[in-house]
């Protein structure tokens, strides 16, 4: 049973179909290891009735599936890594969970993320920070922090997580795993807990690029009760590239060149990678994303504007937590002062200001316009080029606490990530190697991010594959790896 | 544009955010929103009444649902997760006047 | 008219909100249902519950494009959704989703009346107070049912082309009517279907800066609202005239008392933030789809009024008060259908004439919903028009109809109110007794002083207790004088 649990999903759901995996064990053996979690990745685990249908002779039957805490699913805790939601059962299930469990799988458990997806390290979590597997005085990123430490750290064969301005690729490159956010409206939103409606996007963490496109191809889909969802036309197949001959691969100078803050380990890693497309056929050059500087800007006005009215909902009314009080307004404060961290609350006041009465048209409607011109970027960046590339993270995992004092050097983490959650593209981590550290230390997985226009994942997948293959990262902690050469 | 947001704006904007802050809360958030928004203010300045803004990533348009009926909660389930549930209701203490 | 009349000018604008009748809510797919148990329509969207999103309902969108096309407004061809942000127990989700600045309709018109706006939102829930409960934090809870919350609401705002409150009360009756016709609400104020604020304020007539306005809100009749107005402009002239100054504030009226309490209360300024909605897509309805809802537009009052007049004959202010009133309207109509005898015309004075004023004296709630339907007042018609009874009887049945209910024709025959006809000779006989009483009264009439008849005429209708026509009295009358 060792050895069933090595397999990929894609793997794992075969033998689980031809009979050679015995759907009741493997699953039983998933739990147990996930029962070994010292990472804190789980805020909470199944134990046994979760959904799974081995029978179903769906593409994901009998795999259980690590689903960040963000989504609901009926009678199970469902938090949001929040104080506010402590012991909420959600009366419905997610869409993205419900066409899991339409495939077959089951919910292995809630994994513990950044208190309503709002951080970069997981240690905003209300409950307890996530301990990245490689090193654990090092944090695994965030929002899904849980997620991609539980796939990296063999606690679940793969993970479903969201992703807002870098959430699930963040995670996954300081992880060394993939991490996939599709285009905006490729999976449905109903049920995965607001942070910022239109950045928002749900994706798989997984060990392999085959088995990310499987759950995607699974969860995606326009679902009549999401508006803005428009599912991926012509659906995602399985990718099969091993080469890259004839792609035109664009490096943005913006986000790979002069990035503020860019380790040298990783960009070594980086321009090895790209000497590695080249091998596989591959044109790159340099290209511009000239307003990608303004990313991080535009997106700490919009999305904290959109959450501040997405967590208005949580008063003490209807659900969650509720600090009593003979007044009204009391109530309210007390409850969201008590129920909300310190990063909620900042981002919640930031929101708040950008849309009050006299700053609006500077922030938020200034914010909106720069969106406009970063997705214009993108058009006529793919006008010449098929996809992007760009290190995920300007840094390998970094220490615990270590940027806690200052928000703005958190922020600065998905400094290369958020330009595509703003245009709404799909863009995937995967590892490309290891470095060390700037502060020194011992190596850490790097990940590289392909963006690609809206609706590409297919060859965006492909090209991750072909990718994967010829960089030939073994994706666990506390083994030797196998650098490209 | 030099963005201070001063304590007086703090306790504005909490009371708009129905936040309650404590005094060194207050004085802190001060400091760290006035950090962020000094980097924000890079946008601020830029010249873009000639860019629409966009609203929506995705281009749909009259996304729409029939009018017929879906099975609602049981009324048990509505209060399952109710902080002060009466009976059938729920209970707050009452807005002032 | 304006109030107050000493050189003041009364503008008051009027804000309308209309519950849609379809079958679900805005955004959910839970039924609506006046007066059902507390919480039984409710589901995870309508609750504001983490992670759902609203989808808009279909015939809401097209009841609210038909009533903008109603008032005569341009139909957006590109609207949007936007949350409206504040903090309040009947707004699960700590906004509600409404128009703001691109609303479905603008620019139009109902009567004399411009409209400024018609936008589509949802309703908040409903929030009732319990007093004292005796819980140890308890000085007093309120408890939130959230079967009303996610209603579809059509949101009406005019410009402020009201003069007095009178004028408001007429042309809201107006603006019912047309809802009424488009089938799109129910109406009801006391079910809370139809909900008015008005906005108003005060100015010297001729003088182009408008006065600091006020809002009144929760007046939940005409009548109220009529009241309410009134009462405003009152204490805003007097204010005013005595020196003061008037505070932009929002209002209450109380009808008990007719006074004015301001709600001014902890609730700080209302900064509302708004932003556009980003869980759902912008509504943009074709020039195809418009025109095809234009073309299902029933007959509006306007429309209903000329052809009253051009097709039924009906005089102008007889056609105008039946049109605009859809009850009377549709009652005049039917009973215009059943009458044999008498014409249009005739009924419609039975109708806005005595009927009205009947059923106003007698204190009920509205003339097309009395004991009197429309076959009685139709058999009266009849009655008269072939002088069967005169018209001071006809008066007295419909009276009498209008409270007991009954059969016209029954009610004469059984109490013998039958004319006293010129056929029987009983009638001649009578003049002949009359002017032999009267030999002095006979005589003027004889010398031509008309004026003098109405002596004779008089011991006519005594003799036969008033049951003879009048008209035919004074035939016979100058007929056996020779005049």
């Amino acid at each position: 049973m060792s050895a069933a649990i090595d397999l990929s999903v894609l793997e794992a759901a075969a033998a689980v179909r031809d009979g050679a995996v015995e759907a009741d064990e493997y699953a039983a053996a998933w739990r147990a290891e996930a029962a070994g979690d010292e990472l804190g990745a789980y805020l909470w685990r199944s134990d046994g009735a979760d959904g799974a249908r081995a029978d179903s002779g769906g593409e994901l039957a009998g795999v259980p599936v690590a689903v960040k805490d963000i989504f609901c699913v009926e009678g199970m805790p469902t938090t949001a890594g929040s104080r506010i939601l402590d012991g909420y059962l959600p009366p419905y299930t997610a869409t993205a969970v419900e066409r899991l469990h339409d495939a077959g799988a089951g919910v292995l458990g809630k994994t513990n993320m950044d208190e309503f997806a709002m951080g970069s390290s997981n240690e905003n979590s209300g409950f307890a920070p996530v301990l990245n597997p490689w090193d654990p005085e090092r944090v695994p990123g965030g929002s899904s922090g849980g997620s991609a430490a539980a796939v990296a750290g063999g606690l679940a064969p793969c993970a479903i997580g969201t992703d807002t301005g870098g959430s699930i690729r963040q995670p996954a490159a300081l992880c060394g795993i993939v991490g996939l956010k599709p285009t905006y409206g490729a999976i449905s939103r109903y049920g995965m807990i607001a942070f910022a409606s239109s950045l928002d996007q749900c994706g798989p963490l997984t060990r392999t690029v085959a088995d990310a496109a499987l759950l995607l191809e699974v969860m995606q889909g326009a679902d009549p009760r999401d508006s803005t969802s428009t599912g991926i036309p012509g659906g995602v197949g399985l990718p099969g590239a091993e080469r890259l001959d004839g792609l035109r691969l664009g490096v943005p100078r913006e986000l790979a060149g002069e990035a503020e803050g860019i380790e040298p380990g990783v960009r070594e890693v980086f321009e090895r990678t790209l000497a590695t497309c080249e091998e596989l056929g591959a044109e790159v050059a340099e290209t511009a994303l000239p307003h990608a500087e303004y990313g991080i800007s535009a997106y700490y006005v919009l999305a904290p504007a959109e959450a501040s009215a997405n967590l208005a909902r949580y008063d003490g009314v209807r659900f969650g937590l509720r600090e009593d009080s003979s007044d009204l307004t009391e109530m309210y404060e007390h409850t969201r002062a008590a129920g909300f961290g310190a990063e909620v609350k900042r981002r919640i006041m930031l929101g708040t200001y950008a849309l009050s009465s006299g700053y609006y048209d500077a922030y938020y409607g200034q914010a909106q316009r720069v969106r406009t011109l970063i997705a214009e970027d993108f058009r006529s960046a793919f006008d010449e080029f098929d996809l992007l590339l760009t290190p995920t993270s300007p840094t390998v995992a970094f220490k615990l606490g270590s940027r806690a004092s200052d928000p703005l050097a958190m922020y600065m983490s998905d400094y290369c990530t958020v330009p595509m959650s703003l245009a709404g593209l799909p863009a995937i981590s995967i590892p490309a190697g290891m470095a060390r550290p700037a502060d020194g230390g011992p190596e850490l997985p790097v990940g590289l991010q392909i963006a690609g226009p809206a609706y590409s994942e297919s060859r965006l997948l492909d090209a991750a594959h072909a990718l994967e293959s010829a960089i030939g990262f073994d994706g666990a902690p506390g083994r030797d790896r196998t650098t490209v050469g | 544009m030099r963005p201070v947001i001063d304590r007086e704006q703090v306790l504005h904007v909490a009371r708009l955010a129905r936040l309650h802050l404590d005094e060194p809360e207050v004085e802190r958030m001060a400091v760290e929103l006035s950090g962020v928004l000094e980097h924000v203010d890079r946008i601020a300045g830029l010249e873009l009444d000639q860019v629409s803004p966009t609203s929506h990533v995705v281009e749909l348009e009259n996304v729409l649902r029939d009018d017929l009926p879906a099975p609602s909660l049981p009324v048990a389930e509505a209060l399952a997760n109710a902080p002060d549930p009466d009976r059938d209701s729920f209970r707050v203490p009452s807005p002032q006047a | 008219m304006s109030e107050g009349a000493s050189g003041w000018e009364s503008v008051i604008g009027l804000e309308i909100h209309v519950q849609l009748q379809t079958a679900t809510k805005m955004f959910c797919g839970c039924e609506l249902e006046f007066g059902a148990d507390p919480n039984v329509h409710t589901c995870p969207v309508c609750l504001g519950h983490p992670g759902t999103l609203p989808v808009p309902n279909r015939k809401a969108v097209d009841y609210a494009i038909q009533v903008a096309l109603a008032l005569g407004c341009r139909v957006a061809p590109r609207s949007i959704f936007h949350r409206k942000n504040y903090f309040y127990p009947d707004l699960p989700k700590g906004y509600q989703i409404s128009q703001y600045d691109i609303p479905l309709g603008s620019g139009g018109s109902l009567a004399d009346v411009r409209i400024h706006r018609v936008h589509l939102e949802e309703d908040a829930a409903k929030l009732s107070h319990v007093g004292d409960t005796g819980r140890i934090h308890g000085s007093g809870a309120s408890l939130v049912d959230f079967n009303r919350g996610g209603t579809p609401l059509v949101e009406i705002v005019t410009e402020p082309d009201i003069r007095s409150g009178a004028e408001a009360r007429e042309w809201l009756q107006l603006l019912r009517t047309t809802l009424r016709q488009l089938g799109v609400s129910d109406v009801n104020m006391e079910e809370g279907s139809l909900r008015c604020d008005a906005n108003i304020s005060v100015r010297r007539p001729g003088t182009e800066p408008l006065g600091t306005k006020t809002e009144l809100k929760n007046m939940n009749s005409f009548r109220f609202i009529e009241r309410g107005i009134a009462a405003e402009v009152k204490r805003q002239v007097g204010l005013l005239e005595g020196g003061g100054e008037v505070m932009q504030e929002t209002l209450h009226f109380d009808p008990a008392t007719g006074s004015l309490t301001s709600l001014r209360s902890k609730e700080y300024a209302h900064d509302y933030r708004y932003f556009p909605e980003p869980d759902l897509v912008p509504l943009a309805p074709s020039q195809a789809q418009i025109e095809e809802a234009r073309e299902r537009l029933p007959e509006l009052p306007g429309a209903r009024r000329d052809r009253y007049a051009s097709e039924l004959g009906l005089a102008p202010d007889d056609a105008a008060q039946l049109a605009f009133d859809a009850e009377l309207g549709a009652f005049f109509e039917r009973a215009a259908e059943l009458a044999v005898d008498a014409d249009n015309r005739a009924v419609a004075g039975w109708v806005t004439g005595e009927l009205v004023r009947v059923s106003r004296e007698a204190g009920l709630e509205h003339p097309a919903a009395t004991s009197a339907g429309p076959e009685a007042v139709a058999g009266l018609a009849d009655l008269v028009a072939t002088k069967m009874i005169n018209r001071k009887t006809g008066r007295e049945v419909l009276g009498r109809l209008v409270v007991e209910g009954g059969d016209p024709a029954a009610i004469v025959e059984a109490e013998g109110l039958g004319a006293v006809s010129a056929d029987d000779g009983m009638l001649e006989a009578a003049v002949e007794r009359a002017i032999a009483g009267d030999p002095g009264a006979a005589e003027k009439v004889r010398a031509g002083e008309m004026k003098a008849i109405g002596a004779l005429v008089g011991a006519v209708m005594r003799e036969t207790q008033g049951r003879a026509d009048g008209g035919e009295v004074n035939r016979l009358i100058r007929e056996q004088l020779g005049v």
